[in-house]
């Protein structure tokens, strides 16, 4: 009886202190990994900090020294000024209609073929749907010169067309992430719409496009995010000041005015601006998307 | 009765086959026209001289015996693509894996961190590079600026023949974000109760990393690495706006070179089959990877 409650009380004791221990390294990793975190978000973070603080500085200040963080006076002055050098509002434009046609275009043309690769049956899709696959592992880099021809051949060259048919035809990567959404669709109610004699077609669109609206708005992001941050295709492709889009205008800009940080710092806030608020308005779509594009394996 | 019913069975799965088609028809036409054809018509070019103004003339295979036996340009732009390549890769793997560990944990306000973490990966790439020549700016630039505070004259970055490379690595490295949420929801694939049983036998927090967290992400890292040698092997933009290529050449990477021969000199039959070669080194990289991968990468299934 003593035996066992001697051991009793030194195993309570025992136990006790272990979680004394436990608890207070508990709280010194806590707080180490908030040390950690802040250091590195720090990092990470400062570059925006410094673009908005110099867009809002008089020159002086952008050159002081020590750095000075929060402008003082806070002058605007630079956001109207970019538009002295670049036409900013006219890129904004372009790189819209370039967006917007990608958009639409690739929702519906992706849509069809992941419906198609999820859940319509013909001999030889999977062997097509491995040539897909093997087509986001070819680097853009040898249809370059070829598409460059071709386009001149066309006549397409300094307008959108080069950058938004091939775009508004489907992208591999964007319909392998819908065929993955489509495929955990429950089919029951497909089936019952086919037997009622419903086309694939209306079946896509009354059932499928419907259920699958997180899926779509994902890929709308994306490729948004892909059109508004293109830089390669527009340089190849435009020429003409008036045609130019966002990336294309500002390099153009930083080109030509290398020392104007001011306006600089300005211009690339505007232009990420947008990128910004769609990412606060849809935050769980990029995750999702990017999530969807990592489970390939 | 018995006669019709299979017949009616083949048209319907006629009918379907057709309309399965008529569905990858869009991206079948843009895959012709705008991806095999032009590899195809770029492997033609590629043994030919044109210059857009004149007609394309057959010369055999001097363009490649050019590229490696009289062009320094060409071997030394590969060597940059090397460097930038051998450096940025493991890093960006070392970041993101980093990252999306030190995110993992049940901290409060994680959903800020993550957050702050992600967002300078969604920055349009040349709005990156204008902020970042500000900020490598050798005399007046913040890097240097901190540096001097603290009595470091920091290097010229990216006017250095030795910072330049790594500058752009340093900025690049900066956008591992979306890498990092790969690898965070990678992390969070892994069972809990693995872990547990780890535990119960005695392992420690880096025996759990080691023979827990690392095989199960193993797939994860996998094509990560696939897709971050194909994407970098091809890096141009940041050295288009930052550097254009210089200092003394230092960043003319093989996509800056490439450009250069296509679009300033309209040497397409040369650029043609520099595309060529890239194409085949990063293939065979790719095949080697994916024949190495069974040395580490651990899938599940297999076990089951």
């Amino acid at each position: 009886m003593i035996q066992e409650t001697t051991m009793r009380v030194g195993g309570a004791r025992r136990v006790y202190r272990s979680s004394l221990r436990t608890r207070v390294s508990r709280i010194f990793g806590r707080a180490a990994s908030h040390i950690v975190l802040l250091a590195g978000a720090a990092v990470f973070a400062i570059p925006f900090v410094w673009m908005v603080s110099t867009s809002l500085k008089t020159d002086r200040q952008i050159f002081a020294w020590p750095p000075v963080w929060v402008p003082n006076p806070i002058v605007w002055g630079n956001y109207p000024a970019v538009f002295d050098y670049a036409p900013l509002h006219r890129y904004f434009l372009n790189t819209m209609v370039i967006a917007t046609a990608q958009v639409f275009g690739a929702i519906i043309t992706c849509s069809l073929a992941a419906y198609a690769f999820s859940r319509v049956r013909a001999p030889g899709r999977d062997v097509i749907f491995t040539i897909m696959i093997s087509q986001m592992m070819i680097p853009g880099v040898v249809t370059l010169v070829p598409l460059y021809i071709l386009f001149a051949k066309l006549d397409w060259i300094n307008t959108f067309l080069p950058l938004t048919i091939p775009a508004m035809l489907g992208s591999p990567f964007y319909i392998f992430m819908l065929r993955q959404f489509f495929l955990t669709l429950p089919m029951e109610l497909e089936e019952a719409a086919l037997i009622d004699g419903a086309s694939r077609l209306r079946v896509w669109w009354t059932i499928i496009m419907p259920l699958s609206k997180p899926a779509i708005a994902t890929v709308a992001i994306f490729s948004f995010m892909f059109a508004w941050n293109d830089f390669t295709g527009p340089l190849i492709f435009l020429n003409s000041r008036t045609k130019f889009t966002l990336s294309l205008g500002l390099q153009a800009f930083m080109f030509e005015r290398r020392t104007l940080w001011g306006p600089l710092m300005a211009a690339s806030t505007l232009m990420i601006t947008p990128i910004m608020v769609v990412f606060f308005l849809a935050q769980k779509h990029f995750i999702q998307g990017i999530a969807l594009t990592g489970m390939k394996a | 009765m018995t006669v019709k019913h299979p017949r009616r069975r083949l048209r319907l799965a006629t009918r379907e086959a057709l309309t399965c088609y008529l569905f990858l028809l869009p991206w079948a036409i843009g895959f012709l026209a705008f991806v095999l054809g032009p590899i195809l018509a770029s492997l033609v070019l590629s043994f030919m001289r044109y210059d857009v103004v004149t007609a394309p003339r057959l010369i055999g295979i001097s363009n490649f015996r050019d590229m490696f036996v009289t062009d320094k340009r060409f071997m030394m732009s590969m060597g940059n693509t090397a460097y930038y390549v051998l450096l940025y890769v493991p890093l960006h793997l070392l970041v993101a894996l980093g990252l999306a560990l030190l995110l993992n944990q049940k901290v409060r306000g994680m959903p800020v961190y993550r957050t702050l973490f992600y967002i300078p990966s969604i920055v349009p790439i040349v709005a990156a590079s204008i902020l970042w020549v500000w900020i490598l700016q050798p005399e007046w630039g913040l890097i240097n600026s901190l540096l001097g505070l603290v009595g470091i004259k920091g290097p010229l970055w990216l006017a250095s023949l030795t910072w330049s490379k790594p500058s752009l690595i340093l900025m690049a490295l900066w956008g591992s974000g979306s890498a990092m949420i790969i690898c965070l929801a990678g992390l969070q694939g892994v069972p809990q109760h693995l872990y547990e049983a780890a535990e119960i036998d005695g392992a420690d927090r880096w025996d759990r990393f080691r023979h827990v967290t690392l095989p199960m992400l193993s797939p994860t890292l996998f094509f990560m690495l696939v897709l971050g040698v194909i994407g970098s092997f091809q890096v141009f933009t940041t050295a288009y706006v930052m550097t254009g290529g210089g200092p003394a050449e230092s960043t003319l990477f093989y996509m800056l070179y490439l450009y250069r021969r296509a679009f300033v000199f309209l040497d397409m039959g040369y650029a043609a089959a520099m595309a060529w070669i890239l194409f085949v080194v990063v293939l065979t990289l790719t095949l080697v990877q994916f024949r190495l991968a069974n040395r580490w990468v651990y899938y599940e299934a297999e076990q089951r």
